[in-house]
């Protein structure tokens, strides 16, 4: 099942409704890295609260995202992930490390608009922390 | 001579001729019980009012429940199956636990009951001696199953509320606290096992979610010992706690714990920790853009 990629302001919000196979992750993924660079995005929010379970392939490919995107000058951020996943993840050591979480699509949208701020008053020499 | 000597040989007795002859005594043994039911049930009563047994409750509940456990023990006698009075035992349990019945006063009524019926046979059959060994051979195996069934159920159903009790306990023991909006507190207190840990993670991932969370505060000032598993469990519920969207900051390490932690080696990179809980709030207040300030310091600008 392909995953809807949706185009919300500088940002893109993919939703993911449903378990996913490897070659649906694949394809996901490369869709977003594509159109990281066709909209000028520069925020992307991957949205897994429909999914009760999390493989490994699946955390791989998230984080390769939020890597892959970043290059291309997009910050990630994962949102929705359920209390259980967290838990599970977790123990198998899956942490998603040096990826962006939010609690839910409202939490990473807020997330983003803060990091764009940052970035911006950086820029201007206006703030001076990290 | 041979002949002779197989006949003076014992007849080892024939199992089955043996278990039927076990079934008619205690055929006779059970029809003598129905028909001083009254009588003996009311002595029974009596003896444990006399021992002070099941103080807790009144006199006519004491003898309600005599008369229940007196049928169901002649009819375990009667039948051989003990399923019945195994169910009872267990209703009975229930029943009279919350009222602070002691082990040992159940297994002494049950005790008492045997002794009854011991003497009232004794009584009956005391001009026939040998039948009477014969009788009680017939009847002290089953009281034993009896009163074996009884304790033992009343037993288990101690244990079983032992476990829901410590269960409830368990879920009591590990408050997730809101100081602010969009921040938790979890002060843990006591021992940390694996499954308590478990649960404490458990309760915080979901507490996050419902409180929409973006920083907690993990207080241990009250835990007093941690080894590497426990550890190990706090790391993984400040990264699972991440993926929710929720920065966790620990405080109130004791220097024990702190030395214990880096001399076992865990890794607490990951982590924020703050020496106590007030430092922790703080913290936790500055990254949520909270600023505290005295009343003091705003009334003369304003």
């Amino acid at each position: 099942m392909e995953v809807p990629i949706l185009k919300q302001g500088h940002y893109l919000i993919a939703s993911i409704q449903s378990a996913l196979t490897d070659a649906d992750l694949s394809q996901l993924r490369e869709a977003l890295i594509e159109r990281v660079g066709r909209f000028r995005a520069r925020g992307v929010i991957v949205d897994v609260t429909a999914l009760d379970v999390m493989d490994s392939f699946a955390v791989r490919t998230l984080r390769d995202i939020a890597h892959m995107a970043r290059l291309r000058g997009a910050e990630t951020v994962i949102v929705g992930i359920q209390p259980e996943v967290a838990f599970a993840m977790v123990q198998l050591g899956l942490t998603l490390k040096g990826v962006s979480t939010a609690l839910d699509l409202e939490e990473g949208l807020l997330f983003l608009d803060h990091q764009a701020q940052l970035r911006i008053e950086r820029g201007s020499g206006r703030i001076d922390r990290g | 001579m041979a002949t002779k000597g197989k006949d003076a040989q014992a007849v080892p007795p024939d199992p089955q001729a043996q278990s039927e002859s076990t079934a008619a005594l205690l055929r006779e043994l059970v029809a003598h019980l129905r028909q001083n039911r009254t009588q003996l049930r009311e002595e029974w009563a009596r003896r444990i009012t006399r021992a002070q047994l099941l103080t807790a409750m009144t006199e006519e509940e004491i003898f309600a429940e005599a008369t229940s456990v007196y049928d169901n023990y002649v009819e375990a006698l009667e039948t051989g199956t003990f399923e019945a009075l195994q169910a009872y035992a267990r209703n009975l349990s229930e029943r009279i636990i919350p009222r602070g019945v002691e082990t040992h006063e159940v297994v002494g009524i049950v005790l008492l009951l045997r002794d009854v019926l011991a003497r009232s046979l004794f009584a009956k059959y005391h001009g026939d001696f040998d039948k009477l060994n014969r009788i009680l051979d017939a009847y002290e195996p089953a009281a034993n199953r009896i009163a074996n069934t009884v304790a033992v159920g009343f037993v288990q159903e101690r244990e079983r509320i032992i476990r829901q009790q410590q269960e409830a306990i368990r879920e009591l023991s590990t408050p997730v606290l809101q100081v602010r909006e969009r921040l938790l507190i979890l002060p843990i207190i006591g021992v940390i096992d694996p499954q308590r840990a478990r649960q404490l993670t458990e309760q915080l991932l979901r507490a996050i979610r419902t409180n929409r969370a973006k920083v907690v505060v993990i207080d241990i000032t009250g835990v007093a010992a941690m080894d590497s598993n426990v550890a190990n469990h706090l790391v993984q519920t400040v990264e699972a706690s991440r993926l929710l969207g929720a920065t966790v900051i620990v405080t109130g390490l004791s220097p024990e714990i702190a030395q214990t932690l880096v001399t076992i080696g865990v890794d607490l990179s990951e982590m924020a920790t703050v020496g106590d809980l007030q430092g922790g709030i703080e913290e936790a207040e500055r990254l949520l853009g909270y600023k505290v300030v005295p009343q003091e310091e705003l009334t003369p600008k304003a």
